[in-house]
């Protein structure tokens, strides 16, 4: 059976019509991610034994009604920046190569709950800092459509996971377009939902006040699927929102009439490829022809929202990452004199140049005399662009652009010059600024054979009409051409029992 | 030439909230635990983890912020306080620079030199740090989280106080109001209440205050008063001598009686403070400040009015019982069971006092409970116990708080009542002294005295005087 | 570039930061820092001073939880990934 054609949805009715066992669906897995890792590196850690067990478990207990729901028996990959009680957590850093969480994660709880079967941990950029996971330790992953290239980043394992198809969905977090960006460059679909939609307890913190955790998924309904499980109120966070209109599921519906979707014109300007442009617009004229009102309107400040971010994500950062500090867990260098040298040579040793360089810029933009011209400036910029965004949700459902400038780039282009790299995040970053929910489905493939993703973003708390409006584009257009991987036939199929 | 110098003091007090949980996570407050048994992955800045504030936190502080005539902050955040140090497992401490729940207050305090009030700039909440020990033998230091996240109030006063008695006198008065309000129980020795003294000098009746320094490690009262008074002549030293005051933070050494500096090119003493945004801020209505004004205890003053009304005590007693919250509350839980008041003051102000004395003890540190000095009144009224015997009961009561009725029975201290018993024990003293008989029929009443002194006596204590005297007089 | 970023920033930087560099690494950061500070300068293209500075996206408030111990003892799950412990303890380089 070839199980990697199905989606996450059509493989839970499957194991639940008994024509295959959980267990079968992670040996399968298993047995393709020992082919495809070698060359892809989409994973950090792999539990096969844990898997098996659990997936024991969870046939049993559908076996015996208890789990009916569909993500039952289903296996995932976890970012590596979630944590699960007594797996191992990297965040893609030297500092945490030997760390062992003691505790799990309350989306990952969830998942857990649902029936959902954890395989394993995905690369990503060094604690979710970079474009590429190019700044991941453990080394880069190579895109699923051209091993020449980045798969993007920071939740580039995830969504190379998806595509290579060795896991039926993945886990991302997206702090400025980490989820959206590698979706896009995949192939894959990715949702960052409203800020406090998903728990944050268990997600080691890169930027607090911009981190959301969010489903990649090869289709939009396993998308919608994941957000409903994924999706509740934790008392342990207390930026979680309590929402009961998590039935995300049932706007899974074909139909934009009526719609009122606006183009951003400043996201159309200067920078972006003309592929893609023309991607972009073809799609709003599909969403046209399917009864959508498009018009292209002034959104205003994107220029600013990467400054913003930056200085925003950097302070937190510089903060969040003080724990790691030689003293609790992880990395303590081997060779130090006092308590200063310990801190100084355990976190210089232990973090990467990416992360070190936003923690200076960070404690930069924090210190005394500096606070009021970086960091309250940022705020006060943020305000300025939620304000936007709100006046455009008065005109619109739904803001419908590209989600990165360019497709994937080629391993080592981006690492030369940071100001560059920062800049692919521009069309993303706004919406984690605003706290707004937003999505990218495929919408074309480039010339040389490179996904292209259609970011839409939503109001907050307005999921629903993102997943209807992406939903019925997939319904008209069809998915992502698969990654070569996918449609290989020398992958060993498993045989139903 | 002999200047006269001014010392201007402001004091920063870190006061340990009386809660059953840490400040953002449900781990117990208890003191005492083995190490690190009282730790979770929040308080000991585990990746991922996330702060949850304690209501009852937030009540305590706006409590204290009320009993000392602070403006509530009605909507106050808190902030990300950086800074690397082993006691500081997040490396950084939740804390609020920007808007502290409490602003403006004042309290009076009262010296030798009259009433004067002294001003509070602000209280904020914040958490305390976890506990490094020095492990001597290997020279390393040792970690302990249990106290990590244990909630806490920073009362910054302005620099209102002049002298050590004036800080002793702010000090004895926070104390008294936070006990109160059950808040704290303010213990120096255990570092429940801490206090960090900014001192400046400068000269007298100048406008303009010096350079300050901040002294810290002050765990008692007698610490503090001499901290003062060596900073006060260490900088008065500096200046005389040409030199400056550095504004600095110094190590108070009590032993030493000296303060170092603790200075170090690694401490920028640059926070970066900035608004947790882990925590969303905090917005305390009028309803809610009226519920929680509604829900102040007595305070002392309070209690004085309705003490002299209720009671009908001489107001040294009141002065002396409402000096204590634990000895106000012992005074009236007694009193319900015994209904007599002036007798519970009078065992207050006489045994309870001087044992405090004895043993340099607080009255916060009475251990007796009211049932058992209720039972010890009781049993003396009845004359079980006459009140010699009551006090020797009272002693160990003091230190072991036994039931006074089952020691008396056990240790056979009750008076004996049989007269005829009694009655054998007194012809026995009246042939054994013959001469102070001869003196009592002769007119010598004081003679009888000597005779009951002899009764008692023979009967180890356990006899009514009263009743003693009474059959002697019978008997001769 | 705007922005020079003197021996001395850095060096500071890298005490707040507890980092140490090479010198070829502080040359390095002395470039990033300068021209990422000029990138940072385009926020004063803006006119803020109508706008309140935003640390919390939305305007949720008072979330608590109640004074009730729900933890019990984790102690070696807690030292369980610690470099060095003793007695329970974390341990760590002297700090007196």
């Amino acid at each position: 059976m070839e199980i990697r054609a199905l989606t996450a949805i059509q493989l839970g009715e499957k194991i639940k019509q008994h024509e295959l066992t959980a267990v079968d669906a992670v040996r399968y897995y298993l047995d393709r991610i020992a082919a495809l890792e070698p060359v892809y590196h989409a994973l950090i850690t792999v539990e096969p034994e844990m898997a098996l067990q659990h997936a024991a478990k969870v046939q049993q207990r559908i076996d015996a009604g208890v789990l009916t729901g569909p993500l039952a028996g289903i296996p995932l990959v976890l970012k590596d920046n979630l944590c699960v009680d007594g797996m191992r957590t990297t965040c893609g850093s030297k500092m945490l190569e030997h760390f062992t969480t003691a505790y799990t994660a309350g989306a990952v709880q969830n998942l857990e709950k649902a029936g959902a079967v954890i395989l394993g941990k995905a690369n990503m950029d060094e604690f979710a800092m970079g474009s590429t996971t190019e700044t991941s330790y453990y080394g880069a992953t190579k895109n699923p459509y051209d091993q020449e290239r980045v798969a993007g980043g920071s939740s580039g394992g995830s969504c190379a996971a998806v595509a290579l198809g060795e896991c039926a969905f993945a886990l991302g977090s997206d702090t400025g377009g980490s989820i959206r960006q590698p979706a896009s460059h995949c192939g894959v679909v990715g949702m960052k939902p409203t800020y406090g939609t998903v728990s944050r307890y268990g997600l080691v913190a890169y930027a607090s006040s911009l981190d959301q955790i969010g489903p990649v998924t090869d289709n939009v309904a396993d998308c919608a699927v994941v957000l409903e499980a994924i999706t509740s109120y934790d008392p342990k966070d207390s930026t979680s929102i309590k929402r009961d209109d998590t039935d995300f599921a049932s706007a899974l519906i074909n139909d934009v009439r009526g719609m009122r979707i606006g183009i951003p014109r400043d996201y159309l300007a200067d920078g972006i490829d003309n592929e893609i442009k023309e991607a972009i617009l073809a799609a709003a004229e599909l969403y046209r022809s399917l009864g959508a009102c498009i018009e292209e309107f002034d959104l205003g400040l994107a220029e600013y929202a990467i400054p913003a971010y930056y200085v925003i994500a950097s302070a937190e950062a510089s903060s969040n990452l003080a724990r790691f500090d030689g003293v609790k867990y992880g990395y303590r260098t081997g060779d130090y004199g006092g308590l200063h040298p310990m801190y100084k040579k355990t976190r210089s040793e232990g973090f990467g140049e990416e992360v070190k360089r936003r923690i200076m810029l960070g404690s930069f933009a924090l210190s005394s005399g500096y606070y009021d011209a970086y960091y309250l400036k940022a705020l006060q910029t943020r305000t300025m662009i939620k304000k936007a965004f709100d006046q455009a949700f008065e005109k619109y459902d739904l803001i419908l652009g590209p989600t990165a400038p360019t497709t994937a780039p080629r391993l080592g282009e981006s690492l030369m010059d940071p100001i560059k790299m920062y800049l692919r995040d521009i069309y993303t970053i706004s919406a984690n600024l605003a706290g707004l929910p937003a999505m990218s489905i495929p919408c074309g493939m480039s010339g040389d054979g490179l996904p292209i993703g259609l970011q839409l973003i939503g109001n907050c708390f307005e999921e629903k009409k993102m997943i209807r409006a992406a939903y019925t584009f997939e319904q008209t257009f069809g998915a992502a051409k698969p990654a070569p991987a996918m449609t290989e036939t020398t992958m060993k199929e498993v045989n139903p029992a | 030439m002999n200047r006269k110098y001014m010392t201007v003091i402001g004091l920063e007090v870190h006061v340990e909230l009386a809660t059953k949980t840490k400040i953002f996570c449900g781990c117990s407050t208890q003191f005492g635990s083995a190490a690190n048994t009282h730790t979770c992955p929040v308080c000991t800045g585990m990746p991922g983890s996330l702060p949850v504030l304690n209501k009852q936190v937030v009540e305590y502080a706006a409590a204290v912020g009320l009993a000392t005539n602070c403006t509530i902050t009605q909507y106050s955040q808190f902030d990300r306080k950086n800074y690397f140090y082993p006691d500081n497992p997040q490396g950084y401490q939740i804390s609020q620079l920007y808007s502290p729940i409490c602003r403006n207050g004042r309290v009076e305090i009262e010296t030798e030199n009259g009433k004067k009030d002294v001003r509070i700039h602000e209280i904020h909440m914040e958490e305390d740090a976890g506990k490094l020990i020095h492990d001597e033998r290997e020279d390393t230091s040792l970690v302990d989280y249990n106290r990590s996240g244990v909630p806490l109030i920073e009362i910054v006063s302005e620099p209102d106080m002049r002298n050590a008695e004036e800080v002793i006198a702010y000090l004895e008065k926070l104390r008294l109001i936070i006990r109160y309000l059950g808040a704290s129980d303010c213990k120096l020795q255990e570092g429940s209440m801490r206090a960090d003294v900014n001192l400046s000098v400068c000269d007298a009746g100048s406008a303009r205050f010096g350079t300050r320094t901040e002294m810290k490690n002050l765990n008692s009262f007698k610490a503090i008063t001499r901290a003062i008074e060596g900073e006060r002549a260490r900088q008065i030293a500096l200046i005389e001598s040409g030199n400056k005051v550095i504004q600095e933070t110094r190590r108070w050494d009590d032993h030493k009686e000296y303060s170092y500096a603790m200075r170090s090119k690694e401490d920028a003493q640059d926070y970066r403070y900035f608004p947790e945004p882990d925590l969303v801020p905090l917005i305390i209505s009028n309803e809610w400040l009226d519920e929680i004004r509604a829900k102040q205890p007595e305070l002392r003053d309070e209690k004085r009015i309705r003490y002299q009304e209720e009671y009908d005590l001489p107001d040294y007693d009141i002065d002396i019982i409402t000096g204590s919250k634990h000895m106000a509350d012992l005074f009236e839980a007694t009193t319900a069971i015994c209904h007599s008041p002036k007798k519970v003051s009078n065992w207050l102000m006489g045994e309870t006092l001087r044992l405090l004395k004895e043993y340099e003890e607080d009255p916060e540190d009475i251990r007796f409970s009211p049932e058992n000095l209720a039972k010890l009144i009781q049993l003396t009224d009845q004359n079980v116990i006459n009140s010699t015997i009551a006090k020797e009961i009272f002693e160990v009561m003091y230190t072991e708080d036994i039931d006074p009725e089952k020691y008396a029975a056990d240790h056979n201290l009750t008076t004996v009542s049989d007269t005829d018993a009694l009655r054998t024990v007194i012809e026995r003293v009246i042939a054994d002294n013959s001469q102070s008989v001869t003196d009592y029929r002769n007119g010598k009443e004081r003679a009888i005295g000597f005779l009951v002194g002899q009764t008692m006596k023979a009967m180890q204590g356990k006899a009514d005087p009263g009743t003693v005297s009474r059959l002697l007089r019978e008997l001769l | 570039m705007k922005h020079e970023i003197s021996d001395e920033t850095i060096e500071y930087i890298g005490i707040l930061a507890k980092l140490e560099l090479t010198d070829a690494q502080k040359e390095q950061a002395k470039r990033d820092m300068g021209s990422m500070l000029d990138y940072m300068d385009k926020l004063n293209e803006l006119d803020t001073t109508e706008a309140e500075p935003m640390s919390h996206v939305f305007s949720a408030h008072n979330v608590f939880r109640e004074d009730v111990v729900t933890n019990t003892d984790m102690r070696d799950a807690i030292l369980q990934n610690a470099p060095q412990t003793k007695d329970g303890q974390f341990k760590v380089p002297v700090t007196i």
